[in-house]
């Protein structure tokens, strides 16, 4: 089935993207920090509300069950997208920070003093900090994977850097700040050799790539919805099955338990086991139709034109001569990073909003990343198939004003 | 006395309110803010420590507060072209005041100037951040000066 790629019919199933900002059209560019939503998901959490909604699991009335009904087949559809072996391998989670921060706690258990976790320059700091707990916790050693000025992952270090003791790497699949794209297959088949654990952030990946975590071997991938043109507050915890059932449960209480006693309590099977409390039904909902409304289009042909728009802006911003691009690496997703001389990224952020254009300035949540730049934060435009060149031309415009007034 | 000569906060935000006022379009008022901001006093390198620092803005903030001559005296700057204007703005209304002018005046000029809208002091600019931190150590002054003049 050969679907064709409409901007313009895309673009209308965006609502937001129809206003003006301070009297200019919005031209939004602030997609890696999170995606606009089509009307298809809106109207998924806005039809539950209105007509489904109940506590799921358990309950013999029919909203219940309906609520259930949903609840589960999100669970079934996000497994599918990303292939999953079985639902059981998706679990429900507030987030990416909180996918992470699941596994940080509960992997604790396997970890020793001494053994290592590997993790590289360019991570965001809910793929940091995490770790950082964990080693406090029990020992081990936070080791970095180092890159090179492109802002490409050195996997010549990292082939050093692995060894006996290394128990976990988490790498990010895609730069957040850099857009660099990692070889994550080779990171993961290399981590095997030495038993080690692999767990992928794949906030940004999930939005700009196809996942086939059975293809790709990780032993973990996390991803939050809002990213993913879906709702905040939802992410997903994928793990392999027989990994999970290793591992101890996070949070207590009811959904994720089988039995009670005052004496004992044995805990539900997965995905229960991580789901502790009421989950975020409407959520899981809403991004299961954010994954439907992707599915309906051509996926392919829409990652093709976000790169097209990448190229054409990284080509346009080359008129300005006072701009550092930071994160040049061969294999790039659709975000760039530049600074512009002195001038204060925040500065250009704010001036850009006067011309109605979006874009995210500061540190992006990777503080040594930008140590290791020596810089303090980038001017961040991060794209989406809804974008087009006339708003590229808007922040082209806009940031010779910007230059012109700051310089 | 020195005081009686200068103008109150209340006097200066008015005054600045009233150079905003010519100008009508946004560009105006951020060139006009960038060029307060260009004609900061210099801040040397040696008082930009951990100490001066304002932490909660975007940008890196620096203030150097003290009392002198019962008035609160206050030097600052910003990484940031725009929040240094802003600086600017602040400083002319609140240096060389009484600290108790100062705690008791609740500033009105963010609103006044039409900058509300852009630099209101939830968006995350620095300047609420800024406003108290300036109200923070004027009050600072005001309880140092109180508790010298009771041992006294």
């Amino acid at each position: 089935m050969n679907k064709a790629f409409n901007l313009e019919n895309i673009r209308k199933d965006f609502p937001i993207l129809d206003q003006e900002i301070n009297g200019s059209p919005l031209a939004y560019f602030d997609n890696a920090a999170s995606t606009q939503k089509p009307k298809a998901v809106i109207d998924a959490i806005k039809n539950y509300y209105e007509q489904d909604h109940s506590n799921v699991h358990r309950g013999v009335h029919t909203l219940s069950v309906r609520a259930t009904e949903l609840y589960e087949e999100s669970r079934t559809k996000i497994a599918k997208f990303i292939n999953a072996n079985t639902s059981n391998e998706v679990v429900f989670t507030r987030g990416t920070t909180e996918s992470i921060n699941v596994l940080a706690s509960t992997l604790s258990g396997l970890i020793k003093q001494g053994d290592e976790i590997l993790i590289s320059t360019m991570e965001h700091h809910s793929n940091i900090v995490p770790w950082q707990e964990l080693c406090i916790r029990t020992g081990a050693i936070l080791k970095i994977i180092p890159i090179n000025k492109l802002g490409e992952l050195q996997l010549d270090s990292l082939e050093k850097l692995l060894g006996k003791k290394t128990k976990i790497i988490s790498v990010t699949h895609i730069s957040n700040t850099l857009g660099t794209i990692n070889p994550i297959k080779k990171i993961i088949e290399l981590a095997h050799l030495y038993n080690a654990y692999v767990v992928i952030d794949g906030a940004q990946a999930i939005a700009h790539t196809p996942i086939d975590v059975q293809d790709l071997d990780c032993d973990f991938y996390t991803f939050s919805g809002h990213k993913l043109y879906g709702p905040t507050g939802i992410g997903v915890l994928y793990g392999k099955e027989n990994l999970l059932n290793k591992l101890p449960p996070y949070q207590f209480g009811g959904e994720m338990i089988l039995k009670v006693t005052f004496e004992n309590t044995s805990y539900n099977s997965l995905p229960y086991k991580f789901e502790a409390g009421t989950p975020n039904i409407a959520g899981s909902i809403g991004l299961a139709a954010a994954i439907d409304y992707l599915n309906s289009l051509p996926l392919n042909l829409c990652h093709q034109y976000e790169m097209e728009i990448h190229d054409y802006a990284l080509d346009q911003l080359k008129s300005f001569s006072n701009i550092r691009l930071i994160g040049e690496s061969h294999k790039k997703s659709p975000i760039i990073s530049f600074i512009a001389n002195d001038i204060h990224p925040h500065d250009v952020g704010t001036i850009l909003n006067q011309k109605g254009v979006a874009v995210r300035t500061g540190h992006h949540c990777t503080m040594p990343l930008m140590e290791f730049f020596n810089i303090s934060g980038t001017i961040r435009a991060s794209f989406s198939f809804y974008n087009t060149k006339n708003e590229v031309k808007q922040l082209i415009g806009g940031l010779g004003i910007a230059f012109k007034m700051l310089s | 006395m020195n005081v009686l000569l200068l103008k109150s906060v209340k006097e200066i935000e008015l005054e600045i309110s009233q150079e905003f006022e010519i100008f009508d379009s946004w560009m105006d008022r951020y060139e006009y803010i960038i060029d307060l901001g260009r004609q900061l006093s210099s801040f040397p390198d040696e008082w930009k420590i951990e100490e001066n620092k304002v932490q909660g803005c975007q940008s890196q903030v620096w203030f150097k507060t003290e009392l002198k001559n019962n008035l609160f005296v206050c030097q600052a700057i910003s990484d940031s072209a725009i929040v240094s204007g802003l600086i600017a703005l602040l400083l002319r209304i609140y240096n060389q005041k009484d600290p108790s002018d100062i705690v008791a005046t609740n500033p009105t000029f963010v609103s006044v100037i039409g900058l509300d809208e852009h630099l209101s002091p939830t968006r995350n600019n620095g300047l609420n951040v800024m406003l108290q931190k300036i109200k923070n150590d004027a009050r600072n002054m005001v309880l140092d000066q109180q508790l010298k003049t009771k041992l006294n």
